[in-house]
This record gives structure tokens, C-alpha cells and sequence, in this order.
């Protein structure tokens, strides 16, 4: 019932749009609505972004001198690339401004030629909106606007073709700031006219303060070790490091419950009393949500390619652990992956045999993206494998 | 009514397996409900938990369905058909119906949905949920559709993707999602609930008879009740010794395999292809076909051949997605096996 009362009086509030003080109310409950920790947390300023420091001591250079070039900005996902360009948009606008100034088109939004003569052109022709007194003396504003291309790699060749012309005739008045993880699938024209920008994955000291102090702030407890899984789980993406930890909270409820009052407090601090580990989050789930298979299914599988002895076939003992994998749910990306790290930093190994296995990795990739079969394809990488381990080559 | 659908559990509490799964699908449902990203093998129950996970988000409502027949307008102006399975909680969709205009559906759509409020002032949630069928046959365009959107209308929107596995999910989508993993039941899990299903329906359950039903069903929850039935409704009186009828596609196919192995000729490929075609005009998926003709003729031959044969059939098997005339495919197989089986024998031979 709560709830639909303040509903009806937030629809009022907006229709009014008048009482201040009812507004911020308003505001006060959207900031209670549960965001996915990642909005949350999403770097508000140039200097919030984590690592990266090269790309903002440069882009802060040109906020001073309030001449920006045409961007690209390219790098795996979770680098920061789109919090980048956001902030920046921001601390040179103002958040009122912002509105009129950049206009963010995503894979989201349809993108093909038409668009980018249309709706991209129109707005890059549009000439600049005067900023107010009051936003001129805060923020730079600097007399262009910014069109943001987000996943500019899913454009077309043609749509990006149509872009060249455009980006130069209104680069008067207009920047353009192209982003994405492949930078060759930016068409050269393109590319050549932006300076590109390159997001590294993060490394794991700038990563960890990051993680410690969302959890910090959120309340999350969790036991020793877990920042680290997380860390070497996401693999460089801080996006993915978060969603882990902000899914692990809520699987475990270790996140003190906001605004709900004393009793939920109360009965975190009982659980602390009896000991009970329900309120950490553990390594062990962080796993599960990464979906990363355990040390002792990988070890079954590595058992049973083992090479037999007596020309014995590995045939039926491959298949039955596979077919437990496959049931289990566990995808073969994973199985492959985790094989791979296993394997290829193996000292058992000869270097030959390497080769071999990283060749076969190589062609069980390909054909697990073309959709293939996977038990059929996880079990012809298994007895491959077993067959390369089992000759030691000449 | 089929047993499947008459004894689907409705609720999270009345899930029999992976209760430590339900459990945390019902912390989330009333906590602070991320996207999901639920996989698993077929059968294994992932469609049953996230009808339940709806009903425990927004209660009975969901279970009153409609179903909406939509048409969407492309770019170049094609007319689709898309139907929509909705509650006026949610919405249920499979993209891949479309083929490669997905984008165009997921687009379109989702960004409708997004934009609306829910209209139910009095519902429990105030996101509305789209559960995403065979969200692994999603193009990547539509993929890539997804990303921001995902993002961008969290406050109105969450979605549920359900696949068969993550390799085609591309990692944007991975990392902005919770994975949930549904793994197969075990064997004994299937026994009981099958036990379960026959008490209600006052069977006279064989404990035998289960067990070999689900160990034959290759830990398809979904399968071996189809099964039960299928054996209830064929005799009179059950033992445990009553033999289980395998589905009649199956039946030909390993009807396939004795031929091939009885003959390794080029006339009798001709024969097989009659059959082969056969399966597929009854619609049976070409990579089921190949997989199990694979399976079938495995135990049939020496161990040293075994891991050659699965070889080719991955091979072809990867073909077949790639290429759009699966008959020739499985024809090279059946013909690559022979090669294989006759070289080995003729090495046999030899060694005399």
C-alpha cells in the first residue's frame, strides 16, 4: 500500500512540478530504488576513474584549454571507456547542459545509414545552445557539442562511411567520440581522424582499492581471499568484478538492509553473535556465480585423459566424465578455459606436445562460437588431449 | 494433460531438486532482483524455476497469459510476425523465431516495455520482467542491442535469458548478468520424483522400472516423465522388466547404425540416405540426428577407433551449423565412418 501511495503523490509532484521540498522527497526515494551497484558506482568525475591514468592526464589537459579532438576510444569491456566519456561530458557541461549538448547513440539504437544521416547529422548541424551565466562560471563549456557512439564496432561499414563527411564539415561546432573493444573494425577513414585512446585492463592494486571501498560502503562483509577471486575471475573488467560482488551480496544478504529500520540490524548483529558465517560472502560462491567449474571436476576430467598403460583406449572413462560435465550445466568455454591454464602452464609437458594442444584449443574455440554441439565438441577436445598426452613425441 | 505439465511444480517450496538454488532464487526475488542469465542442458528444469521465480516476484498474477501476436516493420520495410507470451507482468519472447531480425524485435520492443511504466499500481515489483527463450540463438547484433539497454532501463525492466549454454553469449551480456546455473537432476533425483508423480497419480510404481527410466533418459527430467507416461499408457500392468519403447526417430536411427555396420558399401549409403532423409522431413534436428547415430555407433566398434570417430562427427557436426544443407553433411559422416572403419579393418588385414 506504501507504495502505491507514494507513486500516486510522486505522478502529482511531477505534474505540479512546483514545492521544492516534495521534489527532493521524490529524489529521495529514487536514490532508495535498489541500482545495480555498477550506476552506482559509476565514476561522476574525470578523476574518480580508476587506473587508466594516462588517457585522463591527457583528456584533463584538454579540459583546460577546452579543445578537444574527435575521440576513439577503444579497449576490452569493463575498462572504464563509457564512464570515461560520461564524466567527462559532465564536468565540461554541467548536468543541465549535458542534456542539449551530447547526444549518446548505442547498439541499443538503431544505427544504420539512415541514422547517421538523419538523426546524427541534424543534430551535429544544430547550432550550440547559449549556456546560462550560472552554468558558465561552473563548468568550462566549451562551444561544441559531443555525439558519443557507443559500441561503435557494431556499426556498419556503410553507416561508418556516411560518418567521415559529417565529422569534418561540423567539426566546428561538433566532436564525436567513437568507442569500442575492437578497434579494427573501425573503418581507417575513421580512425584517422580521431586521436585513439587506449583502455588497458585494470591491474589488480587499482582494481582492489576500487572493490574494498564499494564493499566498504555498501556494508558487504566477506571472508579473506574473496577480493582476489573476484579480481582474477573478471579478468581486468572492474564491470563484471562489480556485478560478481554485487550478486554474491545479495545471494548471501550480507548487505545491511537500508532504511528498513532496527530489526534487520538487530538480527545481522544475532547472526554475528552465533557465529554463523551466513553474512560473508565466501570464495567458494564467487565461483559459482563466475561460473567457474571446481578444482575437482577439472581434476577428474585431467585423471581420466591420463594415458593408460597397455595401449589401454581412454575412450570409456573420457566419455563418462564428460557426460557428468555436460549434464552439470558447466558451458565448454569454461571447460576449455580452465584446461587451457591448466595444461599449458603444465611442466609435465614438452613443448611439442604444447603446441599440439594449444592447436587444438585454437580449433574447439572456433567451432564452440559457430554454435556447435557442445557435448560432442567437449569430448573430441578431451580425447584429442588424451591422445597428444599420451605421446610424448619423438 | 501430459504428466510434464500437470505435476510442473508452481512454487519455489515445491521444487524437489537444487534446493539450495531455489533458495537463493527466492532471497533474490525479494530482495533486489538482478538480470539473469540461467543455463543448463535441457530437461534440467530451468523453465520451471523461473516460472516460479515470477510467481514468488509478483504473485498468481502471472499465471493469467495471453498470448499477443505482434508485427514488426524492419528497416527494409519486411513485415514480421512475432508472437508474445504475456502476463501483464511480463512478457515472454524467443527472439530466434525471427532468424537474423531479432535485433529489430529486441530493439523495438524491449524499449517499449521499458519505457511504460508498471501499469498494476498495486503489483509487488516495479519493474516488469522479460524472459528471453534460446537467448544462446540470439544474433550478436541483437546481442549487442541488449547491452546498454540493459543498463539504461534498469529501473523498469529486468531481464531473464535462458540458454543451453554461455558459449554464444557474448561477455558484455555475461558480466552485466548473475549467472544461474541449473545442472541436470541426478538419476536418483529423477527415481524420486517419478516415484512422486506415480503416487499421485495413483500408479503402481516399480522402483526397477524408474531407475531404468531415468538412467535411459540421460538425466532429462522433462524426457523420462514422457517416458513414464509413455510406458503407463502402452500396458496394461507394469513390471519391472517391461521394456521401455524408444521414441520411433530413435528407433531408426539405430536401425541406421546396424546397417552401416553390417554392410560398408556405396549402395548402402544410397539406402541410409533414404532414412536419414527421412528424420529430417520429420523435423528432427540435424545435430541431434548426427549425435545420436554417433552414440550408437560407438559401442559398436573397437576402442581404438572410438576417438576418430567422435572426431569427424564434431567435425561434421560443426559443418552443419556452418553450411545450410544438412543432408549432405550427415551423408559425408556416414561416409567418412565407413572409410574409417573399412581402413582399419583393411590394417587388420594386412597385419595377417
Amino acid at each position: 500500500m506504501a507504495s502505491n501511495f507514494f507513486d500516486l503523490k510522486k505522478r502529482k509532484e511531477a505534474a505540479a512540478a512546483s514545492g521544492s521540498s516534495s521534489k527532493q522527497k521524490a529524489q529521495a526515494q529514487a536514490a532508495d530504488r535498489p541500482v545495480p551497484w555498477v550506476e552506482k558506482y559509476r565514476p561522476k568525475t574525470l578523476s574518480d576513474v580508476t587506473a587508466q591514468d594516462h588517457t585522463i592526464s591527457v583528456l584533463r589537459r584538454t579540459l583546460q584549454s577546452s579543445n578537444l579532438p574527435h575521440m576513439l576510444f577503444y579497449g576490452p569491456p569493463g575498462t572504464g571507456k563509457t564512464s570515461t566519456i560520461l564524466a567527462l561530458a559532465k564536468e565540461l557541461y554541467g548536468p543541465e547542459l549535458v542534456k542539449t549538448r551530447v547526444l549518446e547513440l548505442n547498439a541499443s539504437d538503431e544505427r544504420g545509414i539512415s541514422i547517421v544521416r538523419e538523426k546524427v547529422k541534424n543534430f551535429a548541424k544544430i547550432a550550440i545552445s547559449t549556456a546560462t551565466a550560472s552554468n558558465a562560471s561552473k563548468y568550462p563549456c566549451p562551444p561544441y557539442k559531443i555525439i558519443i557512439l557507443d559500441e561503435a564496432d557494431s556499426m556498419t561499414q556503410d553507416a561508418q562511411s556516411a560518418l567521415r563527411r559529417t565529422m569534418e564539415t561540423y567539426s566546428k561546432i561538433t566532436r564525436f567520440c567513437l568507442i569500442c573493444n575492437y578497434v579494427t573494425r573501425i573503418i581507417d577513414p575513421l580512425a584517422s581522424r580521431c586521436s585513439k585512446f587506449r583502455f588497458k585492463p585494470l591491474d589488480e592494486g587499482n582494481a582492489k582499492v576500487r572493490l574494498s571501498s564499494i564493499a566498504l560502503s555498501e556494508g558487504v562483509r566477506y571472508q579473506e581471499g574473496v577480493i582476489e577471486a573476484l579480481i582474477k575471475f573478471a579478468d581486468g573488467d572492474l564491470r563484471k568484478a562489480i556485478t560478481f560482488l554485487q550478486s554474491a551480496a545479495r545471494l548471501h544478504g550480507a548487505v545491511k538492509v537500508k532504511g528498513s529500520g532496527e530489526g534487520s540490524g538487530g538480527g545481522d548483529d544475532d547472526m554475528d553473535v552465533d557465529g554463523a558465517k551466513g553474512g560473508e560472502i565466501t570464495v567458494r560462491s564467487i565461483e559459482e556465480i563466475a561460473g567457474v567449474i571446481p578444482e575437482k571436476t577439472i581434476d577428474s576430467l585431467m585423471e581420466s585423459m591420463e594415458p593408460r598403460p597397455h595401449g589401454q583406449a581412454v575412450y570409456t572413462l573420457v566419455a563418462a566424465v564428460v557426460q557428468d560435465i555436460v549434464a552439470d550445466g558447466w558451458s565448454a568455454a569454461q571447460v576449455l578455459l580452465q584446461l587451457y591454464q591448466r595444461l599449458v602452464f603444465s611442466d609435465m609437458l614438452t613443448g611439442d606436445q604444447k603446441n599440439k594442444i594449444v592447436g587444438i584449443f585454437s580449433e574447439i574455440d572456433k567451432r564452440l562460437v559457430d554454435g556447435a554441439d557442445e557435448h560432442l565438441v567437449t569430448l573430441d577436445m578431451s580425447l584429442r588431449v588424451a591422445a597428444v598426452l599420451g605421446n610424448p613425441g619423438s | 494433460m501430459l504428466f510434464v505439465d500437470k505435476h510442473r511444480p508452481k512454487t519455489l517450496d515445491t521444487l524437489t531438486y537444487h534446493s539450495e538454488l531455489s533458495s537463493r532464487l527466492k532471497s533474490l526475488a525479494n530482495g533486489d532482483f538482478p538480470h539473469l542469465l540461467v543455463y543448463g542442458p535441457s530437461g534440467a528444469g530451468k523453465k520451471t524455476r523461473i516460472i516460479a521465480t515470477l510467481k514468488e516476484l509478483y504473485g498468481n498474477g502471472v499465471e493469467k497469459i495471453k498470448i499477443d501476436s505482434r508485427v514488426f516493420t524492419t528497416t527494409s520495410n519486411r513485415k514480421l510476425e512475432f508472437n508474445i507470451v504475456a502476463s501483464i507482468y511480463h512478457l515472454e519472447i524467443t527472439p530466434s523465431d525471427v532468424g537474423n531480425y531479432d535485433r529489430v524485435v529486441i530493439q523495438d520492443l524491449l524499449k517499449e516495455v521499458a519505457q511504460t511504466q508498471q501499469v498494476d499500481l498495486s503489483a509487488k515489483q516495479r519493474f516488469k520482467v522479460v524472459v528471453i527463450n534460446e537467448a544462446d540463438h540470439l544474433s550478436r547484433d541483437a546481442q549487442a542491442a541488449l547491452r546498454r539497454t540493459m543498463e539504461k532501463y534498469s529501473p523498469n525492466l529486468r531481464l531473464i535469458l535462458l540458454a543451453n549454454s554461455t558459449a554464444n553469449i557474448i561477455a558484455p551480456i555475461r558480466s552485466r548478468t548473475l549467472l544461474v546455473r541449473v545442472a541436470a537432476p541426478t538419476v536418483d533425483e529423477i527415481v524420486d520424483v517419478l516415484k512422486n508423480v506415480g503416487r499421485l497419480e495413483r500408479l503402481d510404481v516399480k522402483e526397477g522400472l524408474c531407475k531404468r527410466i531415468a538412467t535411459e533418459s540421460g538425466r532429462n527430467l522433462r524426457r523420462a516423465l514422457l517416458m513414464f507416461e509413455a510406458v503407463y499408457a502402452q500396458n496394461e500392468t507394469v513390471k519391472d522388466s517391461t521394456p521401455l519403447p524408444p521414441p520411433d526417430w530413435e528407433a531408426l536411427i539405430s536401425q541406421i547404425a546396424d546397417e552401416i555396420m553390417a554392410e560398408h558399401t556405396p549402395a548402402r549409403i544410397l539406402q541410409v540416405r533414404g532414412k536419414l532423409y527421412d528424420l529430417l522431413t520429420h523435423c528432427i534436428p540435424p545435430t541431434v540426428i548426427l549425435k545420436t547415430l554417433t552414440f550408437k555407433l560407438i559401442p559398436k566398434i573397437d576402442d581404438a577407433l572410438k576417438a576418430d570417430v567422435i572426431k569427424w562427427s564434431a567435425f561434421y557436426e560443426h559443418r552443419l551449423h556452418l553450411g545450410n544443407k544438412p543432408i549432405f553433411h550427415l551423408e559425408a559422416f556416414v561416409a567418412k565412418f565407413l572409410r574409417v572403419l573399412e581402413s582399419w579393418l583393411m590394417d587388420v588385414d594386412y597385419d595377417f
